[in-house]
């Protein structure tokens, strides 16, 4: 499964820390954030709740870049 | 001397952050965020404290020793520079420590705070100089500021000069005129659309004349006529009528919503120049980091244990931190993706939707154009081309012909239909015999007639004409003798011959045509056009192989020559999609083109293919620019800091100055128009 999520972040290597960090997490099969557009597409794994698996995805985008914003 | 000019930059700052706050909250539109706003604030609070305490000078506090205890002075102006210290760098600091908690040590805001940090320890050790630490951490700030501030307003400059979504739909009710909310019109509703207005979903016409302006889609404004019973496509805007439109989709599928969905997700795909930039930025900043670390620690070693020098730590741990200063990647990283966008955009524009980033990075390396015949290079309409050797008039050949025809549904006979330009009258014809495979025989108007290929005049036993033009012939035979033949052939494009040498002069070096037509035509075609090589009589599954085979010849003599086919998308998608770049052209409504190829020419105009390309090597040559920018300063800074030439000051200038000229060079992808 396949979701757009709306975010916020600065500065373009700040978006690519938390496309890695997004990638990492468990349950993402992958992930993609696309600065210009500010936006995040996430591929689920199959099974797994988008909506836990993001909240970890938040927590580990906030580790590498604190002021970074996710609307989930 | 320097301390003057920071000052008059430091008033600069004040006056222009000032200016710029005040103008910005007066406008209604366009303000800036709170992040942006708060930002601001301190830039400009903390401007003013430095640029004061720098007025009062370190003697401007020496009354306060005598007035409280020895060195009063001296601790209240360190204090007010550390308040300034913390306005302006307090979430630097904050996030450089969380960063190291959360074990990301090498990032930005760890270097800016050693490198501050580093600063303000060595000043309060030679009790002097703050204005150094707090300039540069309020310049690299200033830097953040603008980069926010130049990307989001170019962002959203881009998207909205892509922006063909309409704002709403008017829906008839009870007689009125209602807004409505695009995505709540239902199928088969039907929507008025007046002069000036954008269409909002694709529907038939039902009612009303009216001109269409298709800039929004195909870059070119060309009008489109539109009457009842015509199918109307979303995102054109209606120019001198009032039309009403039974819409057949619904918002989301409409061409508008789908272009732009394309368009938005297209700098998703990232390019290998982007792969390369953000693995290059996970090198470079501990790179940087660790060089700095030797810089600071090998000299005065050296120089204490060998040389017998004194150690100057101090100067080596000065240049350590100008070494911090330059580590920041982020003009490189942030130009890239803003150039492709912008490039993405600029196409967009001009009808040519590319959809990623790394297909405008490929077909900037096309060197072999792979042409489909049909469609592409001709209008794949077929029509009468000309009546040859006729004893009566070409219009009456062409009549009588058309009336022959007039049972069957084959191509040819409604091309001949068309050009009669009457619907046949059937009474006249009778007695029509068909024979598969040759033509038919028919009375009209009493009289007997023949039409069609060699093989019906031969089993006929009419001496008959040859044509020398390409294409298909049909001779006539009336009452038994020979009449004539008409040549109905598919015309090439209008620019399709320019198309071709536009794209031999953009670089493209070999030029091929695919074709399942016969070898004469195909070859005429090509000659015609000046395509360097044509294969004909080809079925659909041939071309997949065809195009292997060339992509195996081109790849084998440098893995950077891409081969690129171009096709109407209808019956070759196959073809598209194995090919390193598919283009589709006339994709207009089409969403068989626009699922498969990577890059859709809105229009079936040829010469878009070579603007397209101009447009990705112009967008690819901005790339590369920005990429030797933004490496050479910064490698040259390092090399100077490294020297001990460079200071704090160049260093944050170089960085923030760097990613200016980068964004401002990344913008210039926008402007294709006259490419």
């Amino acid at each position: 499964m396949k979701k757009t999520y709306k975010i916020e972040v600065d500065c373009a290597n700040c978006a690519n820390l938390m496309e890695d960090a997004a990638r990492k997490t468990a349950g993402v099969q992958n992930a993609t954030v696309n600065f210009m557009t500010q936006k995040m597409i996430v591929e689920f794994e199959d099974g797994k709740e988008p909506k836990t698996v993001m909240g970890n995805v938040l927590k580990a985008c906030q580790k590498v870049e604190p002021d970074c914003e996710i609307f989930l | 001397m320097q301390e003057q000019i920071i000052n008059g930059l430091l008033s600069a700052v004040v006056a222009a952050a000032a200016i710029f706050l005040f103008l910005k909250e007066r406008s209604g539109e366009d303000r800036l965020n709170r992040k942006q706003k708060k930002m601001l604030i301190r830039i400009l609070v903390s401007a003013m404290l430095l640029l004061a305490l720098q007025l009062v000078t370190a003697e401007g506090f020496e009354p306060l020793d005598r007035i409280l205890f020895p060195a009063a002075g001296r601790i209240t102006r360190l204090a007010l520079y550390l308040i300034d210290y913390g306005i302006i760098g307090h979430d630097i600091l904050r996030k450089a420590f969380q960063g190291i908690r959360n074990g990301r040590v090498f990032d930005e805001n760890f270097l800016m705070a050693v490198a501050t940090i580093g600063a303000m320890a060595l000043a309060i050790y030679e009790n002097g100089d703050y204005l150094e630490a707090i300039a540069v951490m309020l310049f690299y700030q200033i830097g953040e500021w603008f980069q926010g501030y130049a990307v989001g307003k170019s962002r959203r400059n881009i998207s909205e000069l892509m922006d063909i979504r309409p704002d709403y739909a008017n829906v008839e009710e009870d007689g009125r005129l209602i807004q409505a909310d695009p995505d709540e019109v239902a199928i088969g509703s039907v929507i008025v659309v007046q002069p000036g207005e954008k269409v909002p979903i694709d529907g038939v016409a039902v009612e009303g004349i009216s001109t269409l302006n298709t800039s929004a889609l195909t870059g070119e404004s060309l009008p489109r006529e539109a009457k009842p019973g015509d199918e109307i496509v979303s995102g054109c805007i209606n120019m001198t009528g009032v039309l009403k439109i039974r819409t057949t989709k619904e918002f989301g599928e409409s061409t508008v919503s789908k272009i732009l969905d394309l368009v938005e997700n297209a700098s998703s795909r990232k390019s290998k120049s982007e792969d390369f930039i953000s693995k290059f930025a996970k090198v470079y900043t501990p790179a940087v980091c660790y060089s700095a670390l030797a810089l600071a620690l090998l000299p005065p070693v050296v120089r204490m244990l060998f040389l017998g020098l004194a150690a100057d730590w101090g100067v080596w741990i000065y240049r350590a931190l100008t070494f911090l200063v330059i580590s920041c990647p982020c003009a490189l990283v942030i130009s890239i993706p803003l150039s492709f966008f912008a490039g993405i955009g600029g196409a967009s524009q001009q009808g040519i939707l590319v959809k990623g980033s790394n297909y405008l990075e490929i077909l900037s390396q096309v060197k072999c154009l792979v042409f489909d015949k049909t469609g592409t290079l001709t209008q794949g309409v077929f029509e009468v081309n000309g009546v040859h050797h006729n004893q009566m008039e070409a219009q009456k050949l062409v009549e009588y012909a058309a009336l022959a025809e007039s049972a069957s549904s084959h191509p040819i006979s409604k091309s001949l239909k068309r050009a009669y330009g009457k619907e046949p009258n059937r009474a006249r014809v009778s007695d029509i015999q068909e024979i598969s495979g040759s033509g038919v025989l028919a009375k009209v108007d009493g009289m007997e007639v023949a039409a069609g290929n060699d093989k019906l005049m031969r089993r006929l036993g009419i001496p008959y004409v040859d044509c020398r033009e390409t294409g298909t012939i049909i001779h006539m035979a009336i009452q038994g003798t020979y009449a004539g033949h008409i040549v109905i052939s598919d015309l090439v494009k209008p620019h399709a011959k320019e198309a071709i040498s536009a794209l031999k002069a953009a670089g493209v070096e070999e030029t091929v045509m695919l074709t399942g037509d016969i070898k004469k035509v195909a070859d005429q075609v090509a000659a015609s056009l000046g395509i360097d090589e044509a294969y004909s009589e080809l079925l659909p599954g041939d071309k997949v192989s065809k195009v292997e085979e060339l992509m195996r010849g081109r790849h084998g003599k440098s893995g950077k020559a891409k081969l690129a086919f171009v096709g109407d998308g209808i019956n070759d998608a196959p073809v598209l999609s194995r090919a390193d770049i598919g283009i589709a052209m006339g994709a207009m409504g089409s969403d068989a083109a626009i699922e498969a190829a990577d890059i859709v020419l809105m229009d079936d105009d040829p010469l878009k293919i070579s603007k397209a390309i101009r447009i990705s090597r112009k967008c690819l040559g901005i790339v590369y620019q920005n990429i030797t920018l933004a490496l050479g300063i910064k490698f040259a800074c390092l090399l100077l800091g490294a020297l001990g030439i460079a200071n704090m000051y160049l260093a944050i200038f170089a960085d923030v100055g760097v990613m200016v000229l980068a964004v401002l060079n990344a913008i210039r992808c926008l402007f294709v128009k006259n490419l």
